[in-house]
């Protein structure tokens, strides 16, 4: 009282206490309303600091009321149950502690709607402080429930707020992917999470429902963001962690029970999956579909319909969805018709330049690694391989080398791929139908690999070498080709200076003059110096 | 006691009193060995033997060695005679008691000597009497002392110790004559003995004396000599004739100066032209050939080692003599590696400044440098330093000859320069200092500058100077690169540095390499971090381009692996995947990197994925309509998009007016076209750039296997795609020539089958010889087995022979102890007898007496 006091008088002298005075006045004034219900009109001057134009002010204020509202919540100053409105507040017979409640309790609602709206304010540090108030009001709300509830049938949980920051959070205009993962915090506790999912669920089956499925990328990217942040408990015994702790009948809380968590986060990613998504959006599902959503659907052959969807879209989608298929198929017996020759024709020039070849070529190897298919099939895949090798960089070819001699060790009918001695002098055209997808039409087995006689002359040293070997009878052995997959260009010329040499560096012998000359001078035949 | 050793001792005495041939001759004692088979020329030890002769040796034997140990079994005394000469079987009785009374004498005479004060005692020198030495008037030479030190003449000693065989003998034959005459006999000899020995030495003297007077004749005629030889020191050696040491000091003096003495060494030959043409050519050859096998990389080179043919001889343990692995031609350390390389070398730097022009040498003469004073008679390692310099020198020329000024203005220009600038410089030590140096200075300017301060600090002139060498590459390197980086970029300059960066090269290859891959790594790891943030990375820019083109400068591109340019190669290639084409600049900079690697492979013709791919896309980039094309390109082109249009013509008119002309090397930074048309052109040249790295490429790679589905999807995209009718005649021309080219080969291969791999040989070595020693039954084949068969029979034998002699030593103590207790009973019985006896008559005079008395009574 005293500072501010001073600050009024004084304020022209102590220009340079003006900056620190909004926050003493603040916290002084949130202790005298803690204090005396005399106060209790101040509250209107920090709600008013809430509303500054300037950001530390702001920040201050959330601070206070963060103090305030929670030590009143715990004090049990704040009215329960069904609140009149403020108009009725007056005239109604009521005890003076009785309207001191509700005065408070419509102050607390007025200020929850102003974090609310800070949430998508401009500055991040006020969303961020915005949001641990409420999350801070959340908790206390669970622990001094509102509502007016019976005790035995329900639980008491923040729902509303919960929807309402969630709401929030979900902007339709703005990323907020920074802003979630600070939440990222709060999702760690079971029941948030459990609150948290089925409020999304709602979220996004009203919005897009709104938009009549059209593509709302900001929007589908922050609900993606906030879902992605969602980690699942693998075992029951994990839920340990919460906001709110029921005293009653704890276990039978839905949020506490591994089961409810799961059918939420499945129904939670099929609303979010039933419309269009934007093709990054696809991509970035696909991605963390197999490790951080199937292992947590109670159901996951309700992804089958998204996963097909997705392998028929072409493309590095297909190339995606393959992984997701995968653990369809390996473990929850997903018969898929068709299964290699869709992903023969996913084998496209720019299978060896996408970002995805280390995983497409990981899951290749093992469909391909069964011994019990049939051998044109094998054959297909090895000539197709080899051909589109003619285009690959030489990271791409170092894996694939070993890649297709694998493939002919493991059906050591292919070997015919490679030697044929029966026909050795004939020379011939080559058989193989590139454009034909079906791979028991393409004629492979007829051909041989005179791609990778070409390759032979690559200019790499290894990739020269490596493809050298279907000169000579292949080894039993099989390459290990899981280093070589995430190789790059980079990482193969560092591996290339390893390979120290420890003759001297021959040098050219033709003494050089001109900046354009030698070789041929193709350079200088199409470039000046200018 | 007696008994028993009586007995046997009767079969030895009869077979001692017999002798040898009447043992022999009596069929009793002769046991005859009868023979299976009678083998001719086979002489046998073993028909006959006598049993009863080798058993009493046997027995013999027995008793003096194994009884006498029996009967000392259990006793711990000895019994020793030391007495002079006991055991010793070779002297006579007589003599051992002769000596035996002699040491008494001399123990008694010594006792005696203690007290004898007077007796007059014996001084001697070396075992000599000094008295006697004094009668002897003649010194003995240190000469003789040497002859005969510790070695005394036999009959010497033999007189004075009387132990020498002549003299026994002699004494034995006096033996026989009588005992008498000896002693006198004895004295006389001895006389005879020293006289003897006296007239030895004076002899000796003699021959002493006259070679003595020989040498010193010989001295003086030395002398004589001396003085011819020795021209300076004649004079002072005439006066040190007396004195020894001095004049040996001179002569070694004057051996060492003989030795150190300048020698005329041979010059080398002055060389004619046709030898030095034809070195020039082997030399080339050489280099050719070295550049091919590093080319083949060792997967071919192990082919080849494994056809080499094997010789009879060949032992197959991996010695091949001929063998490939010369080192390569490099420096190493600022000199040629191999002497005879680097000989051949500095032969084609001459003949290569003989080759330019009259003018250099002119020019070489008028710079007047130190280099004159190196003659042919400078030490090796001068003169290989000064050709380098020379080596140097020339190429800084070089470039001033190519360019187009006139003989007497460059001359002029050169004289001006010289005017200006200092002579020498000091080395930069860090980039800054170069630039500073540099800086300001025109093209020709800095080349001198730069040729200079090598010179100034040339490897051979200080030991620091070749570590600022080595760095002043990298500087250079980062030099070129800023003006690369200017705008514009001053890329005549880099023209004329590219010697200067060549020469350097040469010297330090490591420095070199190492400053190029640092360069191309750096610049690749910041490529990949930008594709890691942001997916894609613009293309290099025009240093990186500079860079990579002054590799293939420096080095081999054509090596199957090369420390340098295989990173150099895989840095186009990720230039060329990973950097979109946005703009006419991307195209240009793709285009330049694409001429890179044609001309990095064009030589070893190796086959360049990406490139066919980028030519590809920007072709693709020239189509208009791209829906259903027959192919598909490669990232980092797209099919479809807002930048797949940047070749297509906005005016087709265009065309007519358009000209064939190079694309500047700037265009890749920065791109200036106004007009509508020139922008079309630029367009048209790009495709003709193009147009003719396909025509190179397709040329390139007819070799290869799988060529038709290579150049597939480019004979689509031409045939069908590019709108070739708008195109001028030459571009059309071209287009022709590509699908001629393309189309024209063969499109048929044979199916592959394995290397057909050579059936191993059977080895053929020089037969095996075998000796056969034994032609009796043949155990065992090898040598081992028979010696081990051998050793195995004789360890049998052996065996069998200790065994029986085991048994028969048991049998012999067993006898013994057998009559050693019938002899104690035998004694035993006698006493007892004896006792008896004595008791009987003892008995029988009692009896007796008994009876005397009962018959008395």
């Amino acid at each position: 009282m005293a500072t501010s006091k001073r600050c009024n008088v004084s304020s022209e002298n102590l220009t340079v206490n003006d900056v620190k005075t909004p926050k003493i006045d603040i916290n002084s004034k949130v202790d005298l309303i803690i204090q005396s219900k005399k106060h209790a009109n101040d509250v209107f001057d920090v709600l008013e600091y809430l509303q500054s134009e300037k950001e530390k002010n702001v920040v201050c204020a959330i601070n206070g009321c963060t103090k305030l509202f929670s030590t009143l919540l715990e004090r049990g100053d704040l009215y329960v149950g069904q609140l009149p409105k403020e108009e009725l507040l007056i005239g109604g017979d009521r005890s003076a502690d009785e309207k001191y409640c509700m005065f408070i309790r419509h102050r607390y609602n007025g200020c929850l709607e102003l974090l609310l709206e800070h949430i998508s304010h401009e500055s991040y540090q006020i969303k961020e402080s915005a949001l641990c108030a409420l999350m801070e009001f959340a908790s206390m709300e669970g622990k001094f429930p509102l509502q007016d509830l019976d005790w035995s049938e329900h639980y008491s949980f923040p729902r509303e707020l919960i929807q309402a920051v969630v709401e929030r959070l979900l902007s339709q205009e703005e990323d907020m992917a920074v802003l979630i993962s600070r939440f990222q915090e709060y999702l760690d506790m079971e029941d948030v999470r459990y609150y948290v999912m089925s409020s999304v669920r709602e979220n996004v089956g009203r919005v897009m429902d709104k938009t009549k499925g059209a593509v709302m990328p900001i929007y589908q990217n922050n609900v993606f963001t906030l879902l992605s942040n969602i980690n699942m408990p693998s075992q029951e015994s994990e839920l340990t962690n919460y906001l709110v702790k029921q005293e009653a009948k704890h276990e039978d809380w839905k949020a506490a029970k591994l089961k409810e968590h799961k059918r939420a986060f499945e129904r939670l990613w099929l609303g979010f999956l039933k419309y269009k998504l934007p093709s990054s959006m696809y991509k970035k599902v696909l991605v963390i579909l197999h490790d951080s959503i199937l292992p947590h659907i109670s159901n996951p052959t309700v992804m089958i319909d998204f996963l097909t969807a997705a392998y028929d879209v072409g493309g590095a989608i297909s190339l995606l969805a393959l992984n997701g298929l995968f653990v369809l198929i390996h473990q929850h017996n997903l018969d898929y018709p068709d299964f290699y020759k869709k992903l023969y024709s996913l084998l496209e020039p720019s299978v060896f330049h996408v970002k995805y070849r280390a995983r497409f070529f990981h899951l290749a190897n093992l469909f391909l690694s069964s011994t019990h298919l049939p051998v044109y099939l094998v054959a297909a895949f090895a000539k197709r391989l080899s051909r589109l090798a003619l285009t690959a960089p030489p990271a791409a070819l170092l894996m694939v080398l070993p890649f297709i001699c694998n493939l002919i060790r493991r059906h050591p009918a292919c070997r015919v791929l490679i030697h044929r001695p029966s026909a050795a002098d004939e020379a011939c055209d080559d058989p193989y139908l590139m454009e034909e997808e079906d791979p028991s039409q393409c004629h492979a087995l007829e051909s041989s690999l005179w791609e990778l006689q070409t390759l032979q002359k690559h200019y790499h040293p290894d990739v020269a070498k490596a493809a050298m070997a279907i000169n000579k009878p292949l080894s039993q052995q099989e390459d290990d080709i899981s280093e070589l997959l995430e190789l790059s260009t980079y990482e193969l010329m560092e591996r290339d200076l390893k390979h120290k040499q420890s003759k001297t560096v021959p040098l050219e012998f033709d003494p050089a003059t001109q900046l354009l000359q030698g070789s041929g001078g193709v350079l200088g035949l199409n470039f000046s110096l200018e | 006691m007696g008994k028993p050793p009586k007995k046997k001792n009767l079969a030895d005495k009869v077979r001692k009193t017999k002798t040898s041939t009447e043992i022999k001759n009596n069929p009793f004692e002769v046991k005859i060995n009868r023979k299976k088979f009678d083998i001719l020329g086979r002489k046998s030890k073993h028909d006959v033997g006598l049993p009863g002769v080798s058993r009493s040796k046997a027995i013999n034997k027995r008793k003096e060695t194994l009884l006498k140990e029996y009967k000392t079994k259990d006793k711990a005394n000895k019994f020793i005679d030391r007495r002079f000469g006991e055991y010793d079987t070779k002297m006579d009785p007589e003599e051992k008691i002769l000596q035996r009374f002699s040491m008494e004498r001399q123990r008694t005479q010594d006792k005696k000597n203690m007290y004898n004060l007077n007796e007059e005692e014996e001084l001697t020198h070396y075992g000599q009497s000094l008295s006697e030495m004094e009668k002897l008037n003649d010194m003995v030479d240190s000469d003789d002392d040497a002859d005969e030190k510790g070695m005394l003449s036999a009959e010497l000693t033999a007189s004075h110790f009387g132990g020498g065989g002549l003299l026994r003998r002699k004494t034995q034959g006096e033996k026989d004559n009588g005992g008498n005459q000896r002693a006198k006999s004895r004295q006389e000899l001895i006389e005879e003995l020293i006289l003897k020995s006296k007239q030895e030495k004076r002899e000796r003297q003699n021959q002493k004396e006259e070679s003595q007077v020989l040498t010193e004749k010989l001295d003086q005629d030395w002398k004589s000599i001396q003085g011819l030889l020795a021209h300076k020191n004649a004079p002072k050696a005439d006066r040190h004739e007396e004195e020894d040491k001095p004049k040996l000091d001179e002569y070694d003096m004057m051996v060492r100066e003989l030795g150190f003495e300048m020698k005329a060494q041979p010059s080398e030959k002055m060389k004619t032209p046709e030898e030095v043409a034809r070195e020039e050519r082997e030399r080339l050859q050489k280099l050719e050939a070295d550049r091919l096998r590093r080319m083949m990389g060792d997967a071919v080179g192990d082919c080849t080692k494994t056809q080499a043919h094997m010789s009879a001889d060949d032992i197959n343990d991996g010695f091949i003599l001929d063998g490939d692995d010369k080192p390569t031609l490099a420096y190493q350390d600022g000199k040629w590696n191999i002497n005879e390389e680097g000989a051949k070398i500095e032969g084609d730097d001459e003949e290569g400044g003989e080759g330019e022009s009259g003018e250099e040498e002119s020019d070489e003469e008028e710079e007047g440098s130190d280099e004159d004073s190196h003659s042919d008679l400078d030490s090796e390692q001068e003169s290989a330093g000064g050709e380098e310099e020379e080596e140097e020198e020339e190429k800084d020329e070089a470039p001033a000859t190519k360019s187009q000024l006139s003989e007497e203005e460059r001359k002029a220009q050169a004289e001006a320069a010289k005017a200006e600038l200092p002579y020498t410089f000091k080395a930069p030590e860090s980039y800054s200092d170069l630039k500073g140096l540099l800086q300001g200075h025109p093209a020709d300017h800095q080349c001198i500058i730069l040729a200079r301060t090598q010179k100034c600090n040339h490897p051979s002139l200080a030991v620091g100077n070749k570590l600022k060498l080595q760095k002043l590459f990298g500087f250079l390197l980062e030099y070129v690169g800023e003006l690369a980086s200017r705008s514009p970029p001053e890329l005549s300059t880099i023209d004329k540095m590219i010697p200067q960066l060549y020469g350097l090269c040469q010297l330090f290859p490591e420095a070199a390499s190492k400053a190029m891959q640092t360069t191309l790594v750096d610049s690749a790891h910041s490529m990949e971090e930008v594709l890691e943030v942001k997916g894609r990375a613009a293309f290099p820019q025009l240093d990186m381009l500079i860079y990579l083109k002054i590799t293939a400068l420096l080095f081999p591109t054509s090596d199957f692996r090369h420390p340098v340019t295989t990173p150099a190669l895989l840095y186009i290639s990720q230039a060329l995947t990973k950097c979109p084409v946005m703009s006419l600049e991307d195209v240009t900079s793709g285009l330049v990197l694409c001429c890179l690697a044609v001309e990095y492979i064009s030589f070893s013709k190796r086959f360049f994925p990406e490139l066919i791919n980028f030519l590809l896309g920007v072709l693709h980039l020239a189509v208009k309509d791209k829906t259903s094309t027959g192919y598909s390109v490669v990232p980092p082109f797209r099919q479809k998009g807002k930048v797949s249009d940047l070749l297509v013509l906005s005016d087709p008119e265009s065309s007519q007016t358009w000209s064939k002309k190079t694309l500047p090397l700037s265009a890749t930074q920065t791109l200036t076209l106004t007009t509508d048309l020139d922008t079309d052109h630029y367009r048209l040249s790009a495709v003709a750039t193009c147009l003719d790295l396909l025509k190179r490429c397709s040329s390139l790679y007819r070799e290869l296997a799988s060529y038709s589905h290579i150049f597939k999807p480019i004979t689509t995209l031409l045939s069908k795609h590019l709108p070739i009718k708008t195109y001028p005649a030459a571009l059309q021309d071209l287009h022709g020539e590509i699908l001629a080219a393309i189309s024209g080969s063969l499109m048929s291969r044979p199916l592959l089958v394995f290397e057909k791999k050579k059936p191993i040989p059977l080895k053929l070595f020089t037969p095996k010889i075998v000796e056969v020693l034994d032609y009796g039954k043949k155990r065992g084949n090898t040598k081992e087995e028979r010696e081990k068969e051998r050793l195995n029979h004789k360890y049998k034998k052996e065996f069998k022979g200790a065994l029986r002699e085991i048994r028969k030593d048991t049998r012999f103590l067993a006898r013994e102890k057998l009559n050693e207790v019938m002899g104690r009973d035998a004694e035993r019985k006698r006493k007892v007898k004896e006792l008896f006896g004595s008791l009987a008559t003892q008995e029988g005079e009692w009896k007796a007496l008994k009876r005397r008395k009962n018959s008395r009574h």
